[in-house]
């Protein structure tokens, strides 16, 4: 009976010692940076499939334009950045890392469009904080969440999935990684599927 | 049986009890002593000389050759820590051209958070000469008390293989003349 009860206990332990969440957050943010806490990884049913074309969107940019992912078909490969929200600990790395990255982009003749469902002056004030972003920042706040909604990454609380999509020039998927919205997305990975897009 | 059944849950409690600590240390105080950090030994020659360390497979940072080492907590996705390398630079090649200082401190890097391959494209992007180390899960990060990066400590290693940590910091380097007149006279370097 106790071997039971102890065997029943162990689960809970490791679950209690692996869910501490983990980031490093960058002093460039000082203390502005709401920590949501641990979430459930994944709350959503994706609806696009690779090998498969994608549903085509046009969405603000924070530069003033409209951006449409039809407009880069036949011209270059376009990797969708969504992550879930402005002002949080995850998020505020990535695209930093992405802007360090840019060359990796550009080897593989790749645009990147990073996404979130947070208005136009809220994404304006959160990127500014990570120096001049070479990609563009889209907004999909208003009707909320309706391009996330469309591939099937919005979750129930009204954010984004941390999803990375990599499309080629013919508008096809090649690449999904909807990943545990608690951690950050290895940059080794991305940079090996937009080499496969060659 | 009884008996045995109590002392599990008086155990497990004191673990659930002890859970939280599991991710809140602290940053290593200023006249205290380093956590235990184990890096793996650099593959590369070059970096085992620099750090004084013989072949094998993993080590501790007082066991560096050096009177004072100096520790860069950084990541690759950190637009702080990206904006600071070449000023980090600087302070390596102020310490390497200086012949009093060149074997007393030695410069180490570890990326929080950052795959081996996030922290080879940071090293290769900046053109970083000291070695630097990946730790993707985090695992250092934690025993360091989750600083925010960049961040810098600095450890005084004793002849005697004690060390104190003289330095430890959030921030970049700053003026690296100022920095280094800091961590000289911090470590008691003349």
């Amino acid at each position: 009976m106790i071997q039971n009860i102890i065997r029943r206990f162990i689960p809970i332990i490791a679950l209690a010692l692996i869910s501490v969440p983990a980031f490093a957050l960058s002093d460039a943010y000082k203390n502005n940076i709401y920590n949501p806490g641990e979430l459930k990884p994944v709350d959503s049913t994706l609806k696009v499939k690779v090998g498969e074309p994608v549903p085509d969107f046009t969405l603000p940019a924070i530069s003033g334009e409209k951006i449409s992912l039809s407009q880069f078909k036949g011209k270059k490969n376009v990797v969708l950045s969504f992550v879930p929200a402005a002002w949080t600990p995850v998020c505020s790395d990535q695209w930093p890392g992405y802007n360090l990255a840019r060359s990796f982009f550009e080897e593989n003749d790749a645009i990147l469009l990073g996404i979130t469902v947070d208005s136009i002056p809220t994404l304006y004030a959160w990127t500014n904080q990570m120096g001049k972003l070479w990609f563009p920042v889209l907004s999909d706040f208003w009707p909320h969440g309706e391009v996330a909604g469309i591939y099937g990454i919005l979750r129930p609380e009204g954010v984004t999935e941390r999803a990375l999509f990599v499309i080629d020039k013919e508008g096809i998927l090649r690449y999904a990684n909807v990943a545990d919205i608690n951690k950050r997305p290895e940059l080794g990975a991305l940079v090996k599927e937009m080499k496969k897009l060659k | 049986m009884k008996k045995a059944l109590t002392s599990f849950i008086v155990a497990f409690s004191f673990l659930i009890l002890s859970l939280p600590s599991f991710g809140q240390n602290t940053p290593p105080p200023e006249g205290g002593i380093l956590p235990k950090i184990s890096l793996p030994v650099p593959g590369a020659e070059g970096y085992r000389k620099y750090l004084g360390l013989k072949a094998g497979s993993s080590f501790l940072v007082p066991q560096i050759k050096a009177k004072v080492v100096l520790i860069e907590i950084f990541s690759m996705y950190c637009p702080h820590c990206q904006k600071d390398a070449p000023v980090v630079n600087d302070l390596y090649s102020r310490i390497m051209n200086d012949g009093d200082l060149r074997d007393n401190i030695k410069l180490i890097g570890i990326g929080v958070g950052n795959s081996d391959f996030e922290v080879d494209f940071f090293r290769k992007t900046y053109d970083i000469k000291f070695p630097m180390f990946s730790d993707a899960e985090f695992s250092i990060h934690k025993v360091l008390g989750e600083v925010r990066t960049p961040y810098f400590i600095a450890v005084k290693i004793n002849l005697n293989g004690t060390h104190k940590v003289v330095y430890s910091k959030l921030g970049g380097v700053g003026d690296p003349d100022e920095f280094l007149k800091k961590i000289k006279n911090f470590a008691g370097l003349k």
